[in-house]
């Protein structure tokens, strides 16, 4: 492992709405990218290779998109790859960018992506092709549904009612009101949670995350280059990625080694990332967390596996208000996943919205004197989980 | 000023090939209406649905064994909302132990009412024990059997 570390010096990332009609899918790729790069004060001549984030085709319609955006990133003559592993995908992509710089074969990368997942009309149409063709294709799986069946799991395991779920999305929905990059910003309460319409029980629509559009851009560097140019930058020290196996009946039944109401997984990626970092004790030593949580309940089972909670203990903690802004350890202070996802990016948001956190650039859902943070995503159904700590 | 846009479609046929192991489990299905897995002959896990291989240890599984046609189940959940190209709502679908089995296979839960969503989630709940029922028509296909409380 190099011991010159990977810095992010840009960030740039769209306001999320539902649509964005005013933009083709390159425009609002290029609108991140020029946020990026105007943060970073850097021209494109220093980019030396761009990672492009990109989640499946046909959520945006278009046959490997990246081809269509890769003048919206500048990649012309440059080294130029795609990542896609889901929902993880934004994630992914920064760890591939880090990878090039720690490898020593780049100083200056950029990652970007954007995604319209309002056009697609719906998302579980595109998402229920991820199951096999032969055996689980026929049921009716979608990602709600296979996350509702984690929460009946996570339910009878540790005791996690409606009400607990519907916490989560009142807690969110509060700390995205204060972020203007976030989708949805409409303040609820607990009783109108639970009055929302069941879409697979026990998730109901006010459970669930958004179909959002806009784009995100990160660009790293090396510390050398950074220092060289004195440059302001926040530090990636611990990353991972730990996959689990495909078939979701194999995460119940007798004695799995994982199960589908845990993101064990996702736990093992926090360890790697955690002993790579020198953290022994997260829930001592990071002050804030934007973890993937597509859904409200699995908001529970990522603070988990993030080591912030004993199994289960979450459900207590989030009452008592431990996770909130303002509170001992703020998760998801941008509003998180389940207010914005535009997935080809939703990731690297987390990403972005921990430098932004340590580096005290939060504006007004700043955690107060944050300067390590955790940012996870979740791709597939359990095949990518990747995490980064971040530090000032 | 006035922003437009075009609708555009994805219609792609597949023919899937299904490989030996599966070909074999959809025609026990069709032909006897029973289910079953395939024995990793190091753990003497019974993979079910049936698996050529183990995925812990990476060799082929060895053993055909007959699962079911009674188990519990493992997870569900009960679908009120329309989706693009997935059946009209409500349906109630999950994953059931099967008795001998492992692993939970997939499959639809019929024969409740699915009106009052919590009352139909308490017959549903876990470990609750299930019948597998299969249609009089058998095609080979996951389709062809369901699950009924017992």
């Amino acid at each position: 492992m190099s011991t010159d570390r990977v810095g992010i010096i840009g960030i740039g990332q769209s306001r999320f709405t539902a649509r964005r009609d005013d933009a083709s899918y390159p425009d609002l790729v290029r609108e991140a990218v020029v946020l990026a790069m105007n943060d970073a004060k850097l021209g494109f001549d220093d980019i030396e290779a761009v990672v492009y984030s990109l989640s499946p085709d046909a959520m945006v319609g278009i046959g490997n998109a990246e081809r269509l955006g890769v003048e919206a990133v500048g990649a012309r003559n440059k080294r130029f790859l795609r990542i896609n592993t889901g929902g993880a995908t934004g994630i992914s992509s920064v760890a591939a960018a880090y990878y090039h710089i720690a490898s020593g074969v780049c100083d200056v990368v950029l990652t970007a992506g954007a995604d319209k997942v309002g056009e697609c009309g719906d998302s579980q149409t595109v998402l229920n092709k991820i199951w096999d063709p032969t055996y689980e294709r026929q049921l009716p799986l979608g990602t709600i549904n296979m996350l509702g069946m984690s929460a009946i799991r996570y339910m009878d395991r540790y005791g996690m009612t409606e009400e607990d779920m519907a916490r989560v999305t009142v807690k969110n929905r509060r700390q995205a009101s204060l972020n203007p990059n976030a989708h949805l910003r409409k303040v609820v309460t607990i009783d109108e949670v639970l009055a929302s319409r069941y879409i697979a029980w026990p998730i109901k629509l006010m459970d669930c995350c958004p179909q959002s559009s806009g784009g995100g851009a990160l660009v790293l560097a090396s510390e050398r280059y950074i220092k060289q140019h004195n440059l302001d930058a926040v530090w990636i020290t611990g990353l991972a990625h730990c996959s689990e196996s495909y078939w979701l009946g194999d995460r119940m039944g007798k004695n799995p080694a994982a199960d589908h109401a845990d993101a064990f997984a996702l736990g093992r990626s926090f360890q790697r990332a955690y002993k790579m970092a020198g953290i022994t004790n997260p829930g001592e030593q990071v002050h804030v967390a934007e973890l993937y949580a597509p859904f409200s309940n699995t908001e529970y089972h990522s603070i988990d596996a993030a080591g912030l909670a004993k199994p289960g203990e979450s459900i207590a903690m989030l009452r008592e208000g431990q996770f909130e802004l303002g509170g001992r350890l703020p998760v998801n202070a941008s509003g998180g996943t389940l207010c914005t996802n535009a997935i080809a990016v939703t990731a690297m948001i987390r990403v972005a919205e921990v430098a932004l956190q340590v580096w005290g650039r939060a504006g007004g859902h700043q955690a107060k004197g944050a300067r390590v943070g955790i940012a996870s995503g979740n791709g597939g159904d359990h095949q990518f989980f990747g995490t980064m700590v971040i530090e000032a | 000023m006035e922003l437009m846009t075009r609708q555009e479609t994805w219609n792609i046929t597949y023919n899937h090939a299904l490989g030996e192991t599966a070909s074999w489990f959809y025609a026990q299905i069709r032909d006897h209406s029973k289910i079953y897995g395939r024995r990793c002959a190091a753990t003497g896990r019974v993979l079910v649905p049936p698996r050529s291989f183990s995925d812990q240890t990476l060799e082929p599984t060895t053993e055909w064994v007959e699962v079911g046609p009674g188990g519990r189940i493992e997870a569900f959940t009960i679908v009120y909302e329309e989706f693009q190209n997935l059946p009209p709502p409500p349906y109630a679908f999950g994953y059931v132990l099967l008795d001998g089995a492992d692993t939970a296979l997939g499959g639809y839960f019929k024969g409740l009412d699915l009106t009052d969503p919590a009352k139909a989630a308490e017959r549903l709940k876990m470990g609750t024990r299930v019948v597998t029922k299969f249609a009089e028509q058998r095609t080979g296909d996951v389709l062809d059997f369901w699950y009924e409380i017992a």
